[in-house]
């Protein structure tokens, strides 16, 4: 479904993906952890070209990211996205917020993408916010609606950039119950979080990055228990017991 | 002290008051159509300015810096007196025909105003945070699709006071376009000094018609902000 073949990036002289080789299959949970400036918000962003890569290959769904042939924009109506910083439309109501593009660009009827909008807004838990306006909304409302303005794309693969790292401690566990139930539904996933809970439970398969370079990629049970290298053996001991 | 006799009769009623009305009407006419012209072309222009192409971008930035820096009243000059030298013979006989003062005003103020605009959007536009195009852009909208239903919305409506002024200035400057023979409500104003005498009046008359149009508009963009900015900020 998603698979980096050699990829690299610089910013400047910073090095920022350094020989990135990785496959995520259908229907597979990947989180994407490692300190800061490692590299893994750049390495999802890559993923519908929010970046573009500098060297290598990186194939989505099928098709080139990087040739100028393809076509972006169709492209990207196959990945949800979902920011660390939410990013609704705050001119628009919620309801909009979720029904703009399935209209405006999947071309979709108005009564029914209000209608699979308003189903969406129910699996999220927000039926009752349709006309409320982001500002009204909690920081977990907001990221709610933000996952259910991408699945209203209906995306083959969903990427979240540390959904919960803007929330208030109280409203990272609705967020989180959200993607769980997303994932359990078979949705291919790229997460970058510091919620080792959630990547222990959900993931996959754990990707460890550090200085833009893929260091550990295992089980969850694996990458908890026994870390290989000695960066992800410093990382998790600082990000689970964060006092010591 | 005063030996002037009032005669605030003549403007609010009879023949001098209708010559007045008649001004503003052409006043409204003149401002109401240049104002619409003006944002659109502003609009257009400062989506020129902000355009990965450069030659449109710098085609932008000399219509911009050209038009901003040149006296409206020249530029009202050139296209009345000036224009028709470059166009055809047949194309004048046609615009001869019809009312090309006042069309020459509509050009003369649409452009110079327009270039005041464009800025206004622009920066606007800046003050969106680049993220909502990631956001719009992630969802499969084209960079000009996104400008239309995300960004431009949401520009526009932080751009309201500064185009509050604009229309503002574009009404006042209508008053620019009597030089050149458009019977606007200044234009008028002085006809009935020069029938009657009657200066202080005539000129009291044409301000406060100024002022009210002026809060006017004020008025009515204010309300239209209440409505729609208010709600976006969730007051």
């Amino acid at each position: 479904m998603i698979r980096f073949e050699g990829v690299h990036k610089w910013f400047g002289n910073l090095h920022v993906l350094n020989t990135i080789n990785l496959h995520v299959r259908q229907g597979e949970v990947v989180v994407i952890c490692g300190p800061s400036g490692s590299g893994k918000s750049t390495l999802i962003r890559t993923i519908n070209r929010l970046e573009p890569i500098d060297k290598g290959k990186l194939i989505v769904d099928g098709m080139h990211v990087s040739d100028q042939k393809t076509d972006i924009n169709r492209l990207r109506t196959e990945i949800g996205f979902v920011f660390q910083q939410f990013n609704l439309y705050p001119h628009l109501t919620v309801l909009r917020n979720i029904t703009l593009a399935p209209i405006k660009v999947r071309k979709v009827g108005k009564k029914e993408a209000q209608e699979q909008a308003m189903a969406l807004l129910e699996r999220v838990g927000l039926s009752e916010k349709r006309d409320a306006y982001p500002s009204q909304l909690s920081g977990g409302e907001q990221q709610r609606v933000a996952i259910a303005r991408s699945l209203a794309m209906k995306p083959r693969i969903m990427l979240f950039d540390e959904p919960t790292s803007a929330l208030d401690p109280e409203m990272i566990g609705e967020v989180l119950a959200v993607m769980k139930d997303l994932a359990e539904s078979g949705m291919t996933m790229c997460v970058v979080t510091h919620e080792m809970g959630f990547a222990r439970e959900v993931a996959d398969r754990i990707v460890f990055m550090d200085h833009g370079v893929i260091l550990e990629e295992r089980e969850p049970a694996a990458f908890f228990t026994s870390p290989q290298h000695a960066r992800a053996q410093q990382f998790l001991k600082q990000i689970l017991s964060p006092m010591h | 002290m005063f030996h002037y006799q009032f005669d605030w009769g003549i403007v609010t009623s009879g023949k001098y008051f209708e010559w007045l009305l008649s001004g503003l009407y052409t006043t409204v006419q003149l401002s109401a159509v240049s104002i619409v012209l003006a944002f659109l072309l502003g609009l257009i222009i400062a989506m020129m300015r902000m355009s990965r192409v450069l030659p449109v971008r710098w085609f932008a930035y000399g219509y911009l810096e050209f038009f901003r820096n040149t006296p409206l009243l020249v530029q009202m000059f050139f296209w009345y007196f000036g224009s028709y030298k470059l166009l055809p013979e047949a194309v004048n006989d046609v615009l001869a025909q019809t009312n090309f003062e006042f069309t020459a005003a509509v050009i003369a103020l649409t452009i110079y105003t327009s270039a005041f605009i464009a800025e206004d959007i622009r920066s606007g536009v800046r003050s969106i945070p680049k993220e909502q195009m990631e956001a719009a852009r992630s969802s499969g909208f084209s960079y000009i699709r996104a400008m239309q239903y995300v960004v431009l919305p949401q520009a526009i409506r932080i751009t309201i006071p500064p185009l509050i002024n604009q229309f503002l200035n574009l009404t006042k400057n209508s008053s620019l376009a009597m030089t050149i023979g458009v019977a606007e409500l200044t234009y008028q104003a002085r006809q009935v000094e020069s029938y009657t005498f009657r200066g202080y009046e005539a000129f009291t008359a044409a301000t406060l018609v100024y002022l009210a149009l002026s809060l006017f508009i004020t008025g009515l963009v204010n309300l239209y902000n209440k409505m729609v900015l208010m709600r976006m900020r969730g007051e």
